[in-house]
């Protein structure tokens, strides 16, 4: 049976008729689905992990443990699990292991744009690089075989379009994959020195042989066409590839770690020119001119952004798109910006009211960065709000940290921000740090973490108590306050910055997306109240807008939650009539 | 066959994701191999949106190039007026009149640009306006402008209604089909 599937869904699918049943991860777009799409098959374990980390440490446990296992996250998560991915390679595995990895070139949801094929290389771990979703499930199935052929985690790169692009796939049933026997094997899973220097011994005589099995695997492929020019490529860049120079030679390079040798060097001899066309960073180029080949590739394409039919076309054929139909003036653009009814608005507004110095961090509320609300300061990676406001105030002293706030959001607290917390009480720093509890990770779609109460299943579970876990570390000032009471939420935030310790704000109020938020519905302005002062649009709602001096609320898009009622000095902002009738 | 090529532009959180998944599964009924990109995770986040589409015998890339899409459903005007440049000359352009004001356009830094319908109709462009928001209306639920929109851009290709309704059976939650069946038939019968 053949079915449309997400890049993301199909690695899924591969998982499920691998036999895989251990599944431990934290979301991260563009992952996020791969797993939400494994926790529907009742026959694998799943579970969100605190971080990234935690989950690839869960999957190693579950390998030696001898079940095939995975773990999947968005490429910089695979530098929070990096510790234990470099160790890994040397323990080698016992059930198969593989790690997914999803880069984002073209930065549609991410703080950096770096290229995984490096952790490859430096870990001296297998990896693989699908170019559509029947491939991703396919390659699934290969990556737990070669994981326990060879001895190895194995690592799935995929990006965006790979993740988070539909294609046709052919599914199969699941094999019955017998859990293997667990032995204890202290040569092998105790990383001491001792043992260490023996396994690298292994690793490198590893590499040996998946180089020589690079050679002539069938994921590395060679399609001739016209041999006038040759393309030697990975991924979703093989597809727009085909697109824009169609009949040419490829050679499609499905193992994009360790890169066969013969196999390129003897392509590259039989056209007449070569290009490497690859997102990122010049891997496959690099590798092919140390083997002497010559070979086109950044000089000609680009290093920054994603690669595109279009690009391909221009650069390497010289054909530009023609007479394409412009708009004649400069479009707006369209940020993305906080929902209707989130509740981080009411926050951001008393910290922006305060002119406080935000130390920020990765979430939906680091949309309070942009205009209007435009109160945050610095956002580096996650966790680096908090361990960051105390280095800020170590660098400028007492005074400058009465001014100075962490925000972060309950996910991300839990993923990296308790360990900064611990570095404040520790270390004498008074920082005040604001946990904006909206009771679910948003920015990715929606998953339970520890302070949720559910696990991926939805089953409930015990619920981290974010006062307690504060207590515990040693902050004394810890309070609740919903960002919705702003008098309060003001006050609050005056006093604990000026509190000489540690304070936890813990900002609580629900996601306005969660399927049991209700609120009254759409709300409109009393046009005869109103004086057009403005305060509401200070908020930043998409619901609010100026239509020629006429303050107007879009009933399509309000849903009532009422902050601006609390701004409005004229009480001229009043419940609508029911949009639906 | 030469491929078809469909994108569909408006604001995260509008149900564009649900309108190309509808295209998809139609495609792929019809035996057709199909791609689509979505979007997921920030832009969703009432940021600019764009899925494409594309079916045919043999596809490639998931993504369309600019000036080689044969149809665009736009569901805000703005986002029209954006991704024109990614329209095929002759091709068609579906598009709700609804106008949503991005945050630029909220707090008073740039203007939302006047009167673009006639605009596009002055490059030329077969542009075909409507209210889209009316009809959902009409049917029942403002949630189904998307499938509204569908019903108007069914009538364009050469899939028959019932190969449509189907693929809208198999892709909307069954507790909502009933309204949204009508709103395609309001779209349809545009
Ligand atoms: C190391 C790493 N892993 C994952 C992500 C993806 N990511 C960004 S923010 C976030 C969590 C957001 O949840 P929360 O902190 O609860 O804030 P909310 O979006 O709900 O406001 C995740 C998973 C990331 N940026 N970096």
């Amino acid at each position: 049976m053949r079915k449309l599937m997400l890049g993301n869904e199909a690695i899924a699918r591969g998982a499920y008729e691998a036999g895989v049943t251990v599944v431990s991860s934290y979301p991260g777009t563009p992952s996020t689905e791969i797993t939400e799409a494994i926790a529907k098959y009742s026959e694998i374990y799943s579970e969100w992990a605190p971080n990234e980390k935690v989950a690839v440490e869960v999957a190693i446990g579950a390998s030696i443990g001898g079940a095939r296992a995975m773990s999947a996250m968005k490429h910089v998560g695979l530098n929070v699990a990096a510790d234990p991915l470099f160790t890994c390679s040397y323990t080698g595995v016992n059930g198969g292991l593989v790690f997914v990895v999803a880069d984002d070139p073209g930065m549609h949801s991410s703080q950096n744009e770096q290229d995984s094929r490096h952790y490859a290389k430096a870990a001296k771990i297998l990896m693989l690089e699908p170019s559509d979703s029947q491939e991703a499930k396919d390659f699934t199935i290969k990556a737990y075989e070669l994981s326990e052929k060879f001895d190895t985690p194995v690592i799935i790169r995929l990006s965006t379009r790979i993740s988070h692009s539909q294609s046709l796939v052919e599914i199969s049933d699941r094999q019955n994959v017998p859990l293997k026997e667990y032995q204890k094997d202290f040569q092998k899973y105790v990383m001491m020195p001792a043992m260490g220097r023996k396994r690298h011994v292994i690793v490198e005589e590893r590499m040996k042989a998946l180089q020589r099995y690079a050679e002539n695997c069938e994921l590395n492929k060679i399609e001739w066409g016209d041999r006038k020019i040759g393309i030697i490529t990975s991924g979703i860049a093989y597809q727009y590839a085909k697109e824009a120079l169609g009949d040419v030679s490829y050679l499609k390079l499905g193992m994009v770690y360790p890169l066969p040798e013969k196999l390129i060097t003897e392509f590259v001899s039989q056209v007449d020119k070569a290009y490497i066309i690859e997102e990122l960073d010049p891997v496959l180029e690099e590798h092919c001119k140390k083997l002497g080949c010559n070979v086109i590739g950044k000089d000609l394409l680009p290093i920054t952004g994603e690669l595109s039919t279009e690009i391909i076309k221009e650069k390497i054929l010289g054909i530009k798109a023609e007479n394409v139909l412009k708009p004649i003036e400069n479009i707006p653009i369209r940020p993305p910006v906080m929902c209707p009814g989130c509740p981080h608005r009411g926050v951001y507004y008393v910290l922006k009211k305060l002119k406080i110095v935000v130390s920020g961090d990765i979430g939906c509320y680091t949309l309070g960065a942009l205009p209007p609300l435009e109160s945050m300061d610095t956002c580096v990676c996650m966790g680096a709000s908090v361990s960051g406001a105390l280095g800020m105030e170590k660098a400028r002293g007492k005074e400058f940290g009465k001014k100075l706030v962490a925000v972060i959001g309950d996910s991300t607290f839990m993923h990296s921000g308790v360990t900064g917390l611990i570095d404040i009480v520790y270390n004498k720093g008074n920082s005040t740090v604001i946990i904006l509890d909206n009771s679910i990770t948003g920015m990715t779609g929606h998953q339970d973490n520890p302070t949720t109460g559910f696990t991926i299943k939805g089953e409930p579970t015990k619920q981290v108590d974010l006062v307690k876990l504060s207590q515990a570390i040693g902050v004394e000032r810890v309070q609740i306050v919903d960002p919705f009471d702003l008098e309060k939420f003001e006050k609050v935030v005056k006093e604990e910055v000026e509190a000489e310790e540690p304070s936890v704000i813990i900002s609580q109020r629900p996601c306005a997306l969660l399927k049991h938020v209700k609120f009254d519905g759409p709300l409109t302005i009393n046009q005869e109240k109103c004086t057009g002062c403005k305060m509401c649009m200070r908020l930043g709602c998409p619901a609010i807008s100026n239509k020629e001096g006429k303050i107007e609320i879009d009933m399509t898009l309000c849903n009532g939650c009422g902050l601006c009622l609390k701004v409005c000095k004229f009480s001229a902002i009043e419940k609508a009539g029911d949009l639906n009738g | 066959m030469a491929n078809t090529s469909i994108m569909i532009v408006g604001v995260g959180g509008q149900g564009t994701l649900l309108a190309s998944r509808i295209i998809g599964n139609m495609a792929m009924t019809k035996g057709y191999d199909v791609k689509m990109s979505e979007v997921h995770g920030m832009a969703q986040r009432g940021g600019s949106v764009v899925t494409y589409v594309k079916y045919g015998d043999k596809v490639y890339s998931p993504i369309i190039p600019k000036g080689e899409a044969d149809i665009i459903l736009a569901f805000e005007q703005l986002e029209a007026y954006r991704w024109l440049p990614y329209l095929k000359k002759n091709g068609k352009l579906i598009m709700n009149t609804q106008k949503i004001d991005p945050m630029p356009v909220i707090i008073g830094q740039q203007n939302y640009p006047e009167n673009i319908i006639e605009k596009i109709k002055n490059l030329n462009v077969d542009v075909i306006p409507i209210d889209a928001l009316k009809f959902a209306l009409q049917a029942g639920s403002v949630k189904t402008v998307n499938v509204v929109l569908i019903g108007l851009l069914a009538k364009y290709t050469d899939i028959c209604k019932e190969d449509w309704m189907k693929a809208i059976e198999q892709t909307v939650p069954s507790k909502f089909l009933d309204v949204n069946k009508t709103a395609f038939a309001l779209g349809y019968g545009l």
